[in-house]
């Protein structure tokens, strides 16, 4: 058949080495993620406790059932914390290489970013400045191409959830300057 | 026959060009999302979710659930032209469906997989169609014991079935139970967990912490892999299609096995993934020709796709009876449900007939339309793929949070968002299961209140849970299952030592 020839074929430049150091383990974070659960565990459990956990005249109190899920909570994670300790294998398997928390971080930062400028000039603007940044920076596709796309995108974005479906969206000052 | 003739209803509801225009953009919208590497049937409908909202329910279910059976047939495309699976649940299809493609058989085996697709979840539909009446009319008769007695079984089966390790699947649990319960308390109007944040009294949305599980987690995740691919593009002809048709009653005992797996595993909460794997593992089990399995069979396409739409398709089926969903879309599918005010449960059968048989309906005629759609624009979706990742991923980013912000109008979730997307991306990546969460998270309320109420009726005693012979038996049965792993264990052990030890090894 002749229609397999046709193949489609994408590059992908920027990818993680397959070789890259690892920068930590998945033993570690195991390990912390007990550790931070436990902690909340305690901390949850002693706010329901402060709130009540005993019965009353109409039964039980509101803390009463939130109060044995942190207990349940915290066993299951002093568990897994004494359970990886303990573990003799797998603990040396890398839970993320130095390229790959190189190709989160370079999402992470720009969308963490994006919140922080969400709440001080809109979405709309917030959104056009990410999708031109993110493909101009991380994708390197070509100026004219990223700032059309952001531009269509939040316009779409904009008439559909502004204009036609009156769901309000954080705005900014360059909104408040247009009237909207 | 009174299912078919609310069924007929169904269809009328259905047939304005309103519906059915929702329809197919939903189902496109699915294909796409589920092509797409990075984003899934969950994620899908997590994000478009906010979009629905300022439709009536009748409408917004059908378009949400058009987008989950785009999901469906939209993972089989990448599988089998990419040997990449969109979907976790495609991850069988590849096996022999890019074998296939390499071949120069790309056209058979999309045909394949998208007809066996269609076959399974109409099967599943079936079934909904005539089960669900009948258990929802039965759970009419529970009280709060018996519907924290299911809700338990839910867990525990969770627990006690699931492949992840144990404590992982109970800290999952637990904490989406404890996220549920922030906020003002619906009994007695205490607040709880709130550490003194205004932000926390409204409590933690659940839409809000799915798209941030799914949908953000798996931009972060997807940004990790090489993202570099190869395919092969595919048109399918009529003759081909027709072709595979003639062949599929020769595959019948393969579909209907695969079938049966995929709506049993999804009733119970195995899922769609072990649906597929099963089915093909069965198929390659019992084929006279195993070692041909692959290596670009057919019949390799066929058993897998069969068997995870029946299982996606399946899960909804306890979701509409008992409000309990089966799966992690059915979860958010039911968030869904609460936000339009429905209420789901067995009462929905009776109060919101129009809706429950709209959406049963369009089950139907989501799946022929999806059909037709896929079978003539796979060469479009398929060069959706040429799309660079770094002009998709803030696309999404920005989707993501244009719902979470919408569904409260806080800028506090947009946060929350962001919080739980590094949550889900760490979740995912040591093991703690995200689907247990999800379901924990919508039934949270539910199942305390339930427990409440049967604790305050029996003056607490925990005998209430098995104060009758229904209750007693669901709860035993949840307890069962939550210590199987231990169970079957020690009747192992036990049948080997009254075996002769020569038989064993």
């Amino acid at each position: 058949m002749s229609n397999t020839d046709l193949e489609i074929i994408v590059e992908d430049p920027t990818a993680p080495e397959d070789d890259s150091p690892s920068v930590v383990s998945t033993r570690t974070i195991e390990i912390i993620v007990s550790l931070v659960l436990l902690a909340l565990a305690v901390a949850l459990g002693f706010d329901n406790w402060r709130t009540g956990i005993a019965w009353d005249a109409t039964g039980p109190q509101p803390g009463y059932f939130p109060f044995y899920l942190s207990v349940i909570l915290g066993g299951a994670s002093l568990y897994g914390l004494i359970a990886t300790f303990f573990a003799r294998s797998g603990g040396t398997d890398t839970f993320v290489t130095r390229a790959q928390l190189r190709r989160v971080a370079l999402v992470f930062v720009p969308t963490a970013l994006f919140c922080l400028a969400t709440q001080f000039l809109g979405i709309y603007v917030a959104s056009f400045v990410l999708i031109a940044g993110f493909m101009r920076m991380v994708g390197k596709i070509a100026l004219w191409k990223s700032l059309l796309t952001a531009f269509v995108f939040t316009a779409i974005m904009f008439v559909t959830f502004d204009v036609a479906f009156d769901v309000i969206m954080p705005k900014g000052p360059i909104e408040s300057a247009l009237g909207r | 026959m009174e299912a078919f003739g609310l069924l007929m209803h169904g269809f009328a509801v259905l047939m304005t060009w309103k519906i059915i225009s929702l329809m197919v953009v939903g189902l496109v919208l699915g294909i796409f999302v589920g092509v797409l590497p990075g984003l899934g049937g969950p994620n899908g409908v997590a994000i478009l979710l906010p979009l629905t909202f300022t439709m009536d329910p009748t409408s917004a279910i059908v378009m949400l659930s058009c987008i989950y059976w785009g999901a469906l047939f939209g993972g089989a495309i990448t599988s089998i032209l990419f040997n990449i699976p969109g979907e976790a649940w495609s991850v069988a299809t590849t096996f022999d469906g890019y074998p296939m493609a390499q071949q120069g058989k790309a056209a058979e085996a999309l045909t394949a997989a998208f007809t066996s697709s269609f076959i399974g979840s109409l099967v599943a539909v079936m079934l909904i169609t005539f089960l669900a009446p009948i258990i929802s009319s039965f759970a009419l008769k529970f009280g709060p014991p018996e519907f924290f007695a299911v809700y338990l079984l839910t867990f525990c089966s969770f627990v006690g079935l699931g492949r992840e390790a144990k404590h992982k699947t109970v800290i999952s649990m637990a904490l989406g139970l404890l996220i549920a319960g922030i906020g003002m308390d619906t009994v007695s109007g205490n607040l709880r967990m709130t550490f003194g944040s205004d932000n926390l009294l409204r409590g933690i949305n659940f839409l809000v912490a799915v798209i941030g599980l799914f949908g953000i987690s798996e931009i972060l995740l997807t940004m990790e892999e090489r993202l570099a691919l190869r395919g092969h593009a595919a048109k399918i002809s009529l003759r081909t299609v027709l072709k595979v048709w003639m062949d599929l009653p020769k595959y019948w005992v393969t579909l209907l096995r695969s079938s049966v797996i995929g709506c049993w595993l999804g009733i119970t909460p195995g899922g769609a993934i072990a649906a597929s794997f099963m089915g093909y593992n069965l198929a390659k089990r019992f084929s006279k020709d195993s070692e041909s399995f692959g290596k670009g069979r057919i019949e390799g396409v066929f058993a897998p796709e069969t068997a995870a739409h029946a299982s996606g398709t399946a899960a909804l089926l306890p979701m509409l009876a008992l409000g309990i969903p089966g799966s992690g879309t059915a979860a958010i599918l039911l968030g869904g449900l609460m936000v339009w005010g429905l209420n789901p449960g067995p009462l929905l059968f009776v109060e919101h007939k129009d809706f429950v048989w709209g959406l049963i309906a369009s089950m139907y005629l989501g799946n022929v339309v999806g059909l037709v759609i896929v079978l003539t624009t796979v060469p479009i979706f398929a060069s959706i793929l040429r799309v660079p990742f770094a002009a998709v991923a803030p696309m999404i980013v920005v989707s993501c949070a244009i719902g979470a912000y919408a569904i409260q109008n806080a800028m506090f979730d947009i946060w929350l968002m962001l919080g739980f997307g590094v949550v889900g991306y760490v979740f995912k990546k040591i093991g703690i299961p995200l689907a247990p969460f999800t379901l924990a998270l919508v039934l949270g309320s539910r199942a305390e209140d339930a427990f409440r109420l049967a604790m305050i009726g029996s003056g607490g005693s925990v005998g209430v849970f098995w104060s009758n012979g229904l209750v007693g038996t669901i709860t035993t049965l949840a307890i069962t299952l939550l210590f199987w792993p231990v169970i079957d264990k020690v009747f192992s052990g036990v049948g080997r030592m009254l075996k002769p030890a020569a038989q064993t090894s």
